[in-house]
């Protein structure tokens, strides 16, 4: 079964996620996709399956165009999507949760467990079928999501970031059931993945998605993972980060950070930020790196260690203390961290600021309109007026920092800065952070990019499973740090 | 943008179009009279919905509104009995105000969704008014009838009632409140993302409490107005007005969801409900209609809401 989306545009409030593309799926290949953050790949996925309705553009079955109002639509032309995390019901066993939604409410009977353990066995996965699907890990629940595409007889499935959270080995199986659904049964598979020798091992044909844009799409053959770099940054890789200014030897200490601990995420994390000075925070999904800021902050609540902020000890489990001693957090996701979405940019921005422009309770809109016009001017945030879900990736993110600059920060704690932003934007932000080291600024900057956080930090720190398991000045190969970080 | 355009006046178009269309099919619409008692009706609705703007903006419901009425007219007429009338309407205000900063404190202290803890809230103050009254109706004494009823007289200005005048007040200070005060800002962030609104250094409980604690004074002094129109006071007073009020202020347009909405908004849908039921008077129609009628417009109220929402591609 051949499946061809054309053209597909998709966009939510200013922002355009797709623009236009189209890509081509056959039965009896695997097809990568990739692309940066924010690149589109996961909304093309989610077209494909039915789960988002496009703008534009049009999906053709077989050269038929069809329309996917819903993945149950999806489902009916042989189309299934497997996500990260697997999209299962807890309280239900794995055969209800593979038989889900293909007949009525009834419970599955000894005939389609029989044949569930049949078609897992098939697919060389060890799963009871009874089994409480809230109970298994993380390995099997996408298996069994896999087994769910595979009952329906899918024709065409897509793995959303498939191996992001799992083991080499249990990754490499999984790699090896894509090849297999492929070749040996015919299926059309479309492998989306942040890792790009994996792409280029399991694939057959790669497309590479930029700012919602096809770049290009190729055999696997005839690329390397930097010519997959190369389009999916669409410049040389090398020159993208600003090089920070030197950190004075007389600069003081501003955080300092002591046996920082928090149930199992964060066991006894110590470090020091300097003035001007920027440090870097990697780590595998889990390692603690948001943790470790969010405790930092105050946002959540300690169990052991010291924060010193500029020669004061931090107290307390509210953000109130870290902010009246000049800190700042960035959080995770901007959506649901970082931004009051239905209120105007505006208000974002003065919402960490609000009692330094108040007299008797009343909010001082002129000092206020002053303070936001010139910190959106010098972010280059437009249109501060509209609510903030309208803005782009991009300005929701500069929106946050501005949130923090109005307060000119003496710390700032970043957790992963470029998220879900253009390229543009993205570089944008890297100059934002450089320049406010360069002002004195100390920043502790998380990321889960690792070439973000060694291009932009004076010095890193490796976290794995709560503690500091390494520091890498400027410079170092990202191999290293991963390899301390636990990869592989 | 058309999304803002018609959310913003859409409302205001619907009651304009609702005078409109009274004016025309009655002759009593449009006389001093008429407008006086349309205005007299809205009263209690619009004292509660004022307070309710801000718990709902805040992303909280306010469900023992109607109960706090009821214990703050008892207290009111209870306290006139014994320290005299100015004392009694203190008495009623401050009671409404208590009661709403303890409810506030249950729902921030105990986590419990603010729909289940006002619920159970309202159960526990209506008890409390049978308790205070042992489920009689309580009376000013005969000489301070009168004096206490003044609350509910008309005035000199074109004979609109004190009533009339006393929402007028409230409604500007809470409009006020939410839009000109810090605190209003920090009541539009945390009913629009308490995670967001807490990471930037607002302290959510002592936002939430002191919604509650405007709501529990609108309240008490929507209790005052019933008793001073009945001259007495009794537990089951003003009972399910608390639905009314969260009607009128998701007809007028404010969020559900929290974090959007203003107070003249809400004033405009209780203004909506009131004309509709004294349309249902003028014109002779069966009043049992009424219902219907009002129940769908708020359905028609928050679908359309969400429509709008969609096509604009809000989160």
């Amino acid at each position: 079964m051949d499946v061809a989306l054309d053209g597909i545009g998709k966009g939510y409030g200013g922002t355009t996620v797709l623009d236009g593309v189209s890509v081509a799926l056959r039965g009896g290949r695997v097809h990568g996709l990739v692309g940066e953050n924010g690149a589109g790949k996961s909304t093309l996925a989610r077209v494909l399956c039915g789960a988002v309705r496009a703008d534009a553009g049009r999906v053709l079955v077989d050269g038929e165009p069809v329309a996917l109002r819903s993945p149950r639509d999806a489902l009916r032309h042989g189309i299934a999507l497997v996500t990260q995390e697997g999209a299962i019901v807890p309280g239900l066993s794995v055969a209800d949760n593979v038989l889900l939604g293909t007949r009525g409410a009834l419970r599955a009977r000894s005939a389609d467990r029989d044949r569930i353990a049949a078609l897992a066995a098939r697919a060389g996965f060890a799963l009871d079928p009874s089994a409480r699907a809230g109970d298994l890990p993380l390995v099997h629940r996408q298996q069994v999501e896999i087994l769910r595409a595979l009952a329906r007889g899918a024709r065409v499935i897509a793995l959303d970031e498939p191996t992001a959270l799992l083991p080499a080995p249990a990754a490499r199986r999984l790699l090896r059931l894509a090849r297999d659904l492929a070749e040996r049964d015919g299926l059309a598979v479309v492998l989306i993945s942040h890792r790009l020798e994996e792409v280029l091992d399991a694939c057959d044909t790669v497309t590479v998605l930029r700012d919602g844009r096809h770049v290009t799409t190729a055999p696997a053959a005839d690329l390397t993972p930097r010519d997959l770099l190369r389009a999916m940054v669409g410049r040389p890789v090398d020159v993208l980060y600003p090089e920070p200014e030197p950190v004075p030897d007389d600069a003081p200490v501003v955080l300092s950070v002591r046996g920082l601990a928090r149930g199992t995420a964060v066991r006894g994390v110590g470090l020091d930020v300097r003035a001007g000075e920027i440090v870097g925070l990697a780590g595998l999904v889990g390692s603690g790196r948001t943790e470790t800021l969010r405790l930092i902050f105050g946002a959540d609540r300690r169990d052991a260690g010291e924060v010193t902020i500029a020669g004061r000890r931090v107290a307390g489990r509210s953000p109130s203390r870290a902010m009246a001693l000049g800190a700042g957090l960035v959080p995770e996701s901007r959506a649901e961290q970082g931004l009051v979405l239905v209120r105007s940019a505006a208000e974002n921005l003065a919402l960490a600021s609000l009692p330094e422009r108040r007299r008797f309770g009343f909010v001082r809109r002129r000092a206020e309109r002053s303070a936001i016009t010139e910190t959106a001017d010098t972010l280059g945030v437009g249109g501060v007026g509209r609510p903030a879900w309208t803005l782009s990736g991009g300005n929701q993110q500069r929106t946050v920092f501005g949130k923090w600059l109005v307060r000119s920060p003496r710390l700032l704690l970043v957790d992963e800065p470029t998220r879900g932003v253009d390229v543009a934007a993205k570089a944008h932000v890297h100059r934002l952070i450089a320049g406010l080291a360069a002002r004195g600024v100390a920043v502790l900057m998380a990321s889960s990019e690792v070439e973000e956080v060694l291009g932009l930090a004076h010095r890193v720190l490796v976290l794995r499973d709560g503690r500091v398991a390494g520091e890498f000045p400027r410079g170092a190969s990202a191999e290293d740090v991963l390899t301390t970080a636990g990869l592989r | 943008m058309r999304y803002t355009a018609v959310r913003d006046h859409g409302i205001v178009v619907a009651l304009a179009g609702l005078a409109v269309a009274l004016s025309l099919s009655t002759s009593t619409f449009l006389t001093t009279g008429n407008l006086v008692n349309v205005l007299d009706q809205a009263v209690v609705v619009g004292l509660l919905a004022c307070g309710m703007t801000l718990c709902i903006v805040c992303g909280v419901f306010d469900l023992s509104v109607s109960a706090v009425l009821a214990v703050s007219a008892v207290v009111a007429v209870l306290v006139t009995r014994s320290a005299g009338v100015p004392a009694g309407y203190a008495a009623g205000v401050a009671t409404g105000t208590l009661m709403g900063t303890a409810t506030g404190f249950v729902v921030a202290l105990s986590r419990v969704h603010s729909f289940i803890a006002t619920l159970a809230l309202s159960i526990v103050y209506r008890g409390l008014a049978v308790v205070i009254t042992g489920g009689a109706i309580v009376y000013p004494r005969a000489a301070q009838l009168d004096p206490f009823q003044s609350l509910s007289y008309p005035t000199v200005l074109g004979r609109v009632t004190v009533p009339t005048l006393v929402l007028a007040g409230v409604a500007a200070v809470c409009w006020l409140l939410l839009a000109a005060t810090t605190l209003g800002r920090a009541v539009f962030a945390v009913g629009g993302n308490a995670e967001a609104a807490r990471l930037s250094g607002v302290r959510i409980a002592p936002v939430r409490i002191a919604v509650f604690a405007v709501s529990g004074a609108c309240a008490g002094t929507a209790g005052l107005v019933l008793a001073s129109r009945a001259g007495s006071a009794q537990a089951g007073l003003g009972s399910l007005l608390e639905l009314t009020a969260i009607a009128a202020v998701v007809i007028g347009g404010t969020s559900i969801l929290g974090g959007e909405g203003a107070v003249w908004r809400s004033l405009v849908g209780v203004l909506v409900l009131t004309l509709i039921s004294n349309g249902f008077n003028l014109l002779g129609w069966d009043p049992t209609y009424k219902q219907v009628i009002e129940g769908l417009l708020i359905l028609a109220a928050v679908t359309l809401d969400r429509l709008l929402r969609r096509s604009a591609g809000a989160p």
